[in-house]
């Protein structure tokens, strides 16, 4: 119990005296897995968008195996990755395995089965005549689709959350595509299997409790959005 | 849904644009694969600023264990490797993956044990015999199990000893050093670490070094440049540079510097075979 409340104090020591080096992590973290997201987001929801609303051949099949794809292992991802990525690799040439880049690929492809599994859930609990109704008013396909993404927005939302949570603390897919290069590819969760395995347990407690406050911030963010989110008369 | 867009679109632009500036040119980046044990001892965080300073070259580490380091460059993905695991290395090189082995460091290995001693390995004289008492008494050993430089070396010496290691008391963990010798440390068992990554955590460790000092547990460390004529874009000159200067007497000086609690963790030895290209 000692050890626990001891690394805990030099870990709040550690973030609260400025440690510039594990500020640069977070910062890694959060710029990877934020721009993963923004990538997969308008693909992902557009994609569960034509799941609920399309109707045609082998739809069932698709969404079967978009869930099927949120049970894969993050080491399976990054392994495949890297073995794309790697010079031996079909794209070998653009030497992208090691760099951030990499990583950014790796976490889309973990983020974008959840996006649009949530997503898809969300948008087929919409009212069907809310798209009717918006094309009778002569609304465009375009208007149309962000009329119904609005209606849906708080589904989304989690959709995006969710999606966030799990690329944000992956350690797998980011260990193998990224290779953990300190000032590049270090971020929060591979850097806390590294200390850890130094038995530098402060600094590990520390990222991860840099994550937990992220993670509360973002969740408090989500109630501020959801506003009057209950179901009222 | 906007509001948030546009929030989250402001706080990736601007850690975009904080965070990261890697506005190196990529002839300037050097990749190096290397053992865990010379980033987990330190040595690296050490080593690596100088010659960033001198030759101007970012140098960018992955850390793995030697089998997979190997491998990384092998395939071509990094430009150099420093590694501790002399037969291999040399099938690396016969091979055509890389161009020559240059000597640069060694420091020795060692079997940890409890305190207790519950196998009497202290009493041995040579590393296998240190083993064959460990496995008579059956009593808790973990193996790095990872196929790196220390994994090599065990099972080398389980060879010398005559013996196939396995049952309960055999462990094979998987991990790097400094995990396995916290195992090893919450488990009361025994195993073989390299010197470096012990004195690095010897403060966080219960285990006590129950044998060392004998011929057999010699851990020299090489470095070796990703042949050029099998990946001609790679960063070979940068390699190349990293080489001469670990080989120098600026980087084997830096090298005998490094030093935990007053010890040092590595003696250089570049000097022996002709360094010269």
């Amino acid at each position: 119990m000692d050890a626990l409340i001891d690394a805990s104090l030099k870990a709040l020591h550690l973030l609260f005296s400025g440690d510039m080096a594990l500020w640069e992590i977070v910062g890694i973290s959060f710029r990877v897995s934020l721009l993963a997201l923004l990538i997969a987001t308008p693909p992902a929801v557009l994609l569960a968008f034509v799941l609920a609303y399309g109707n045609f051949p082998g739809r069932r099949l698709i969404i079967a195996l978009f869930s099927t794809l949120l049970s894969v292992p993050t080491v399976v991802i990054g392994l495949t990755l890297y073995l794309i990525l790697s010079r031996q690799g079909p794209l070998g040439e653009w030497h992208l395995l090691f760099t951030q880049n990499a990583m950014i690929i790796g976490q889309i492809a973990l983020a974008f089965p959840m996006l649009v599994s949530i997503g898809h859930s969300a948008l087929q609990a919409a009212d069907r005549r809310a798209w009717e109704t918006a094309r009778t008013l002569g609304a465009s396909h375009l208007r149309a689709l962000l009329t119904i993404i609005y209606e849906v927005r708080f589904g989304l939302l989690a959709a995006v959350l969710a999606s966030f949570g799990r690329i944000i603390s992956e350690v797998g897919a980011s260990m193998m595509l990224g290779g953990n290069i300190l000032h590049h590819t270090r971020n929060i969760p591979t850097a806390i299997a590294l200390e850890t395995s130094k038995g530098e347990f402060a600094q590990g407690i520390a990222l991860g409790m840099v994550l937990l406050v992220m993670a509360a911030t973002l969740n408090v963010l989500l109630h501020h959005f959801q506003g009057k989110g209950f179901v009222g008369s | 849904m906007k509001k948030l867009l546009s929030t989250l679109l402001l706080a990736s632009a601007f850690l975009c644009g904080v965070v990261y500036a890697d506005d190196k040119p990529a002839n300037m980046t050097l990749k190096m694969a290397t053992t865990t044990s010379t980033e987990n001892s330190g040595l690296l965080t050490d080593l690596l600023p100088k010659f960033e300073k001198e030759s101007g070259y970012s140098i960018q580490v992955i850390a793995v264990g030697t089998g997979k380091a190997l491998k990384m460059g092998e395939d071509g993905d990094v430009d150099v490797v420093l590694v501790h695991a002399p037969a291999a290395e040399k099938e690396f090189v016969e091979k055509g993956y890389g161009d020559k082995r240059y000597p640069v460091m060694y420091n020795d290995f060692i079997v940890l044990g409890p305190d207790a001693d519950p196998a009497g390995v202290r009493d041995t004289k040579t590393a296998p015999e240190s083993f064959a008492k460990i496995a008579e008494k059956q009593a808790i050993f973990i193996s790095r199990g990872d196929d790196s430089g220390t994994d090599k070396k065990e099972k080398q010496l389980w060879e010398t000893a005559g013996i196939k290691p396995a049952g309960d008391w055999y462990r094979e963990a998987g991990q790097g050093m400094g995990k396995v010798i916290q195992m090893a440390g919450e488990l009361e068992g025994y195993t073989l670490a390299d010197r470096g990554t012990w004195l690095a955590g010897v403060d966080k460790s219960p285990l006590k070094i129950v044998h060392e000092g004998d011929k057999d547990l010699f851990n020299p460390y090489g470095v070796i440049a990703v042949s050029q004529t099998r990946y001609p874009d790679i960063n070979h000159t940068g390699a190349q540079a990293f080489i001469d200067w670990i080989v120098s007497a600026k980087g084997q000086q830096a090298i005998a510097d490094f030093k935990i609690n007053g010890t040092p963790l590595f003696t250089p030895n570049a000097d022996k075979p002709a360094t010269a290209k």
